[in-house]
C-alpha cells in the first residue's frame, strides 16, 4: 500500500472533483492531492470524462424533469392573474398551499389563457390520450406516442428519475451489506471469513437474474421493492473488493499500531482501514449503478416489478414487443437505457484506470 | 490433491443447502398461492364475490384438496424435507400447471438451450480470442484501441433492447424480413424435409438469439486473452525465442499464445451454468421453447416445483463448474499449487 491512497475517512467523493485546495492539516493535505492526483489522472481519460457529463446531464434532467414535460404552464396570465403552475404544483405536493378554485384540475391547453408558456414538452408522462395511440414521431410528440397515446418523449425524461433513484438506492443497500460483509471477512479471518465466504459462494452460484423475476413476480409491483430486491441481490462484487483490501491492508503497521494503543476493532476498521479500501471499491459502485440500472429495465421489459401506471424506460420498451410495427418505441427508450449504461461504465472504467497506481 | 477435492466438495455441501433454503423460503413465503392463482379469475375471483356460503365451501374444498395433492397443506418444514428427501431420487415433483414431472419437463427444454448456449460460446470464443491476439501483438495501435472501443460498446448495448430492434426492423415487420421474429421451426416444418433444409431452417432461426447471447461476451473474453497474452510477452523467453533470431510469427503463435491459452482453457468451465437461466430474456423476447422460458412461465405461473429445480441445477452446475475450473487450472499450469489457492 502506497502512503498516497492514505487518505482521511473525512474525504467524500465530492473530495475527487476539486483542485488541490488550500492546505489544512499536513494530513488532509496528502489526502487532498492523492485524490487530486486521480482527478488529473481521470481528466486525462476523454472518455471517462465525457460519461462523467453525461451521468450529469441525466441528474440534472431527472431533476428538473418536471420543468421540461408536463401538461401546467411554466407561466401563465390567466383573467389578469399571472401563475407559476409548474413550481406552484411542488407547494401543493407539499401541502403548503392548494390549488385556488380556477385552476384545479383544469386542462390547461383548453384554458384561454391571455399568456402562457409551456415546458418543451407539453405532456405528462402518464398522461392518457386514447384518441392518439402509436403517433409516429411528429412535430406534436416528436419521439411518438404508446399504446394509450402517452407521449413518449415525456415518459424518457422521466423514467430518468426512476433510473437514478434506482441506480443510486438499490446501490446504496448494496454497499452496506457488502462493505459490512466484506470488512468482517477480510478483518476477522479465521471461521468468520470461512463463514462468510460460503454466503458469497452461495450468492454467486445462485441464478441471480432469476432470483431478481422472482421475487419482482411474487411481490406486489413497486418500484421501492424493486430497488430493493436489486440491492439485495447485487452486493457479492463489492463485498469481495472490500474483502480483498481488508486482507491486504490489515496486516500493515499502521494498523498493529492502532491495535497496539488499543483501538476497539469496531473502529480499527471502519474508521482506519475502511477508507484505505473504499477505492476500489468506489469502481464497483459506479459500475454496479449501471448494472442496477440494467436489471430494473430487464424486470421492467419482462413485465415484472414495475406498476402498470408507472412508466420506465424499460416498460416503453416492453411495448415494442407486442407491437413491432411501432419501431419508435423500440429505439427511443432502448437508446435512453444504453446512453446511461454506457455513461456509468465509462466512468467506472476511467475511475479503475485513474486508480490503478501500476499507471502512476 | 485428492485432500484438496474432499475440501472443496465438503464445502459445497453447506452452500448447497444454504441455496436450497433460500429458494424454498423466498418461494413458499411470497404472498399468494398458487392454489389460489390456479383458481384466479375462475372460482377464486367467483370466491371473492358474493358467492353464496355454500358454494363459497365447495371452492374453498376444491382448493384444500388441490393443496393435499401437491402437499402444499403441511408446514413449511415438512414441505422442505419432503423435497429434499425427493430429491436424492432427482425427483422434483409435479408441475402444479399440468401435473407432469418436472423433470421430464427440463429435459424437454434441454436441447434448445444448449444448442443457443452452446453456439453462442462457440462463437465468443471465435470472435474473441483473434481480437485478444490482434490486440496484444500491436498493442497501443489505432487497431487495439478501435476494437477495445468496440468490444465494449458491445458489452454496454443492453442485448433486449438489440433484440427488440433487430424483431422490429429485421423480424418481418414494417421493414425487412431477413430473419424470423422467433421460435426454433418454420410453420411449415415437417420433419420430411432433407436434412440440409433442416439445418439451414435451424440455423436461420438461430441467428438472430445466438448473436444476441454472444456479443456482449466479445469484450470481457478478449481483453482476458489481451491482458494474458501481454503477460506472457513480457517474460524472458519471449527475449530469448526473439534473440534466437525466430520469426515474430512464431514467437507469437508458438510461444506466446500457447502459454496465454492456459487461464482461457479453464473460464471454459464457465459456460456450464449458462445452460440454466442464462438466458432467460433472450429466450422469452424470441420464444425459444429452452429452460430459461420454461423458467419465466413458471414464475408467472407460481409453478414452484419448475422454479425450485432450476434454481436447485442451476446453482448446482455453478458450484461444480468453479472446481472444475479450479480443478483446471492446476491441471494445465502446475505452477499453481492447491494449497494456495483462496477456498
Amino acid at each position: 500500500m502506497q502512503p498516497q491512497r492514505r487518505f482521511m475517512s473525512t474525504q467524500t467523493t465530492s473530495a475527487m472533483m476539486s483542485r488541490p485546495g488550500a492546505s489544512q492539516t499536513p494530513a488532509l493535505e496528502l489526502a487532498q492531492s492523492s485524490w487530486a492526483r486521480v482527478w488529473r489522472q481521470f481528466k486525462r481519460n476523454y472518455l471517462a470524462v465525457i460519461g462523467l457529463c453525461v451521468v450529469l446531464g441525466l441528474v440534472v434532467m431527472a431533476l428538473s424533469a418536471d420543468f421540461l414535460d408536463n401538461d401546467k404552464p411554466l407561466y401563465m396570465v390567466y383573467k389578469g392573474q399571472t401563475y407559476f403552475p409548474v413550481p406552484y404544483s411542488y407547494l401543493v405536493n407539499l401541502r403548503l398551499t392548494q390549488w385556488p378554485p380556477e385552476l384545479l384540475n383544469v386542462d390547461y391547453r383548453a384554458l384561454t389563457a391571455e399568456r402562457a408558456i409551456f415546458p418543451p414538452i407539453p405532456y405528462r408522462p402518464n398522461q392518457i390520450d386514447l384518441t392518439n395511440p402509436f403517433a409516429p414521431p411528429s412535430p406534436e410528440h416528436w419521439l411518438g406516442t404508446d399504446r394509450l397515446g402517452r407521449d413518449v418523449m415525456a415518459g424518457i425524461v422521466h423514467g430518468s428519475r426512476y433510473s437514478l433513484s434506482i441506480g443510486f438506492v438499490s446501490v446504496g443497500i448494496a454497499l452496506v451489506i457488502g462493505v459490512l460483509l466484506g470488512a468482517l471477512a477480510g478483518f476477522f479471518g479465521g471461521w468468520v471469513d470461512l463463514v462468510i465466504s460460503r454466503v458469497f459462494e452461495l450468492m454467486l452460484a445462485i441464478p441471480t437474474f432469476l432470483l431478481l423475476i422472482t421475487i419482482a413476480a411474487f411481490l406486489k409491483p413497486s418500484i421501492f421493492y424493486t430497488m430493493i430486491i436489486i440491492g439485495l441481490t447485487g452486493w457479492v462484487g463489492m463485498a469481495r473488493f472490500t474483502r480483498n483490501e481488508f486482507l491486504k491492508v490489515r496486516n500493515l503497521d499502521y494498523v498493529m499500531a492502532a491495535t497496539a494503543i488499543g483501538l476497539p476493532d469496531r473502529r480499527i476498521m471502519f474508521r482506519h482501514i475502511l477508507p484505505n479500501a473504499l477505492a476500489p471499491v468506489l469502481v464497483s459502485v459506479v459500475l454496479g449503478i449501471a448494472s442496477a440500472i440494467l436489471a430494473e429495465s430487464s424486470l421492467s421489459f419482462l413485465g415484472v416489478g414495475v406498476p402498470a401506471d408507472t412508466v420506465t424506460w424499460g416498460s416503453i420498451l416492453n411495448e415494442a414487443r407486442s407491437n413491432t410495427f411501432a419501431w419508435w418505441l423500440a429505439v427511443f427508450p432502448g437508446a435512453a437505457i444504453f446512453v446511461a449504461v454506457i455513461s456509468y461504465y465509462m466512468v467506472g472504467e476511467g475511475l479503475r484506470d485513474a486508480l490503478d497506481p501500476r499507471l502512476k | 490433491m485428492i485432500a484438496y477435492l474432499v475440501q472443496r466438495l465438503l464445502l459445497i455441501i453447506p452452500t448447497f443447502f444454504g441455496i436450497t433454503l433460500i429458494a424454498f423460503s423466498i418461494i413458499h413465503l411470497a404472498p399468494g398461492d398458487p392454489a389460489e392463482l390456479r383458481a384466479g379469475g375462475g372460482l377464486g375471483a367467483g370466491a371473492e364475490g358474493g358467492l353464496s356460503t355454500e358454494r363459497r365451501g365447495s371452492v374453498d374444498r376444491a382448493l384444500q384438496e388441490w393443496r393435499a395433492l401437491y402437499g402444499l397443506d403441511k408446514p413449511l418444514h415438512m414441505q422442505y424435507l419432503i423435497w429434499l428427501k425427493n430429491l436424492f431420487t432427482l425427483d422434483f415433483g409435479m408441475s402444479f400447471k399440468d401435473s407432469q414431472p418436472v423433470w421430464g419437463k427440463i429435459v424437454e427444454r434441454l436441447p434448445a438451450t444448449i444448442k443457443l448456449n452452446v453456439l453462442s460460446t462457440a462463437l465468443v470464443y471465435l470472435v474473441a480470442i483473434p481480437l485478444g491476439i490482434y490486440s496484444a501483438t500491436y498493442q497501443y495501435s489505432f487497431g487495439d484501441q478501435l476494437t477495445t472501443f468496440a468490444a465494449f460498446v458491445l458489452f454496454a448495448l443492453p442485448s433486449f433492447w438489440v433484440g427488440t430492434m433487430a424483431i422490429v426492423f429485421l423480424g418481418g415487420g414494417d421493414f425487412y424480413y431477413w430473419f424470423p421474429p422467433g421460435g426454433l421451426q418454420s410453420v411449415d416444418y415437417s420433419p420430411g424435409w432433407p436434412w440440409w433444409q433442416r439445418l439451414v431452417d435451424q440455423g436461420w432461426h438461430l441467428c438472430l438469439p445466438v448473436l444476441m447471447l454472444s456479443y456482449g461476451g466479445f469484450a470481457g473474453l478478449s481483453r482476458f486473452m489481451r491482458s494474458s497474452m501481454l503477460e506472457n510477452l513480457r517474460q524472458d523467453f519471449v527475449l530469448v525465442a526473439r534473440s534466437k533470431g525466430l520469426a515474430e510469427r512464431v514467437v507469437i503463435y508458438k510461444h506466446v499464445l500457447r502459454n496465454s491459452l492456459i487461464p482461457i482453457v479453464t473460464i471454459m468451465a464457465s459456460i456450464i451454468p449458462g445452460l440454466v437461466g442464462g438466458s432467460i430474456i433472450i429466450e422469452t423476447l424470441f420464444s425459444i421453447p429452452g429452460i430459461g422460458q420454461l423458467s419465466y412461465e413458471a414464475v408467472l405461473a407460481r409453478d414452484y416445483p419448475i422454479i425450485l429445480a432450476v434454481f436447485t441445477i442451476g446453482s448446482v452446475l455453478t458450484l461444480l463448474s468453479i472446481l472444475l475450473s479450479d480443478l483446471l487450472l492446476s491441471v494445465v499450469d502446475p505452477r499453481i499449487a492447491f494449497s494456495r489457492r483462496a477456498v
